[in-house]
């Protein structure tokens, strides 16, 4: 990606870097409430539920305000080229960050269910979402990094790791199926344990999302719904 | 140099320019230009002042004849006609090669006349025919309705977006192959400038048309193929959705996202 010169108009510049330094500040936000929330999942400190709800609230803010700015930018300055992949590309992504938010938002809630409920008959240990947790969390770290710098290998590694998400996904969900056939009284928190995977899993398809995006904008490939497997 | 896109390899070339030099005295305004124009589509050409754009327009119809010190070298073959050799006639390449200017240039005469005065210069027409030939022209430069029944009253007294209009009736009513328009809309306020738009989309069914504009969304609006010149170079050329996305040169980007090269 070569570097890009300035703008003429000096204050597009400085829109099209706000419009990115929000995106930035977004993603961080979304960042923070997923660790929150896996981690309020697997210690039961639930005291930040609340607390991951009102930050979804301010994260549903940034995606009105860039969204505004997005539809100023084409409005005033009619983007071409790369500038127009930003504000396109911007778009799409500060959607799949909503969403991200709102999955966080599903695990704590979750894990405040769980932890309230207390007893559980599934054996401790049982049905780790960590590992998982771990990967989505820096599939999406990478994924805004990769967005920073339009750094294409990187996203392209972000698009990779997906696929190692989804089947961590299908091995707890195997494990849970188990433990509910052997024991019904688990069913309730597996569910609510199939929920949280699930959101996990899902922050991991927006994250590769992301990296979509990034790659759209960087080169203007669009690689999303390939005819086969092969992304390169 | 200039890879080619694949995408316009199954296209009519209306005009084929072959290693074009274009020379004011001794200062080479144009370096070894090498493009087609493509038959029914609107190309354009964009670029900084002085890149050479209206000097390549004014290359195909040999504009520049009028002017002496000024020469070309190449080729610029239109059917098959290098029309760049000497026993070319101009009066009839430009009456194959239309042109319309950046300020509307009516003549001082009636609408009608302002249209009969080139035809009568190529065909013997009647007067019903010529009747038929004026209504065809301005009906094709959306003018018709509103001069109709003003065909005696100076073309000077329309408002400048109808006197392009008539400028562009004058120039397809000698039924050319090919309109050259140079910045045809950059005297115009916004909704004459639309009209011209419009009217530029509804004439490329039948003629192919070439746009020389300062206004790059105007480009990216009416033209199907875009070429980005500097320096008197032709730097990029292709499609005009991938000019304006996805743009191969990094100059090409610079200039259409109005950053400083």
């Amino acid at each position: 990606m070569t570097e890009h010169t300035q703008h003429v108009i000096r204050v597009f510049d400085e829109e099209l870097s706000r419009l990115r330094t929000n995106v930035l500040e977004m993603g961080g936000l979304v960042e923070s409430q997923i660790l929150a929330a896996t981690n309020a999942y697997h210690t039961g400190e639930i005291d930040v539920v609340a607390e991951i709800v009102a930050t979804d609230r301010t994260v549903n803010h940034y995606e009105l305000v860039i969204d505004d700015e997005c539809t100023h930018v084409i409005a005033k300055r009619q983007p071409a080229a790369f500038d127009l992949r930003l504000v396109m590309g911007i778009g799409k992504i500060v959607t799949d960050l909503e969403r991200m938010g709102d999955e966080a938002k599903k695990i704590a809630k979750g894990a405040r269910r769980i932890h309230e409920r207390g007893q559980t008959a599934l054996p401790r240990g049982a049905a780790d979402v960590r590992h998982l947790a771990s990967t989505t969390v820096t599939m999406l770290r990478q994924a805004l990094d990769a967005f920073a710098r339009l750094d294409t290998a990187a996203a392209l590694e972000v698009i990779r790791a997906d696929d190692e998400v989804d089947v961590a996904f299908k091995a707890i969900i195997r494990q849970l199926i188990t433990f509910m056939m052997e024991d019904p009284r688990t069913i309730s928190t597996a569910m609510d344990i199939i929920w949280i995977a699930r959101a996990v899993e899902r922050i991991g398809d927006h994250a590769k999302n992301v990296a979509e995006q990034v790659i759209y904008i960087a080169e203007g490939r669009d690689i999303r719904h390939p005819p086969k497997e092969k992304k390169e | 140099m200039m890879p080619v896109d694949q995408n316009i390899l199954n296209l009519t070339s209306q005009i084929s320019i072959r290693n074009l030099n274009f020379y004011y005295g001794k200062a080479l305004a144009l370096k070894n230009i090498n493009l087609d124009i493509y038959k029914g589509k609107v190309t354009a050409f964009i670029g900084p002042s002085g890149c050479g754009k209206s000097t390549l327009l004014r290359t195909i119809n040999r504009m520049y004849d009028l002017y002496p010190g000024q020469r070309a070298e190449g080729e610029l073959l239109i059917e098959g006609t290098n029309i760049l050799d000497k026993g070319v006639d101009t009066i009839a390449l430009r009456a194959k090669v239309g042109m319309v200017f950046q300020k509307p240039t009516p003549f001082p005469m009636s609408i009608y006349e302002n249209i009969a005065f080139g035809v009568r210069m190529h065909e013997k027409l009647s007067r019903s025919q010529m009747d038929d030939r004026i209504e065809w022209a301005l009906t094709k430069a959306a003018l018709w309705d509103e001069v109709k029944d003003k065909l005696n009253q100076q073309g000077t007294g329309l408002s400048g977006g109808q006197q392009q209009r008539l400028c562009i009736a004058r120039g397809v009513a000698v039924k050319p192959s090919v309109l050259l328009l140079d910045e045809p809309t950059s005297a115009l306020d916004p909704i004459s400038t639309m009209r011209i738009e419009e009217l530029i989309h509804e004439l490329k069914s039948e003629f192919t048309i070439a746009i020389v504009t300062h206004n790059m969304q105007q480009a990216a609006r009416v033209s199907d193929y875009t070429a980005y010149m500097y320096l008197g170079e032709l730097v990029e050329f292709g499609k005009t959705d991938d000019v304006f996305i996805k743009p191969r040169d990094k100059r090409t980007e610079d200039y259409i996202t109005g950053r400083m090269g």
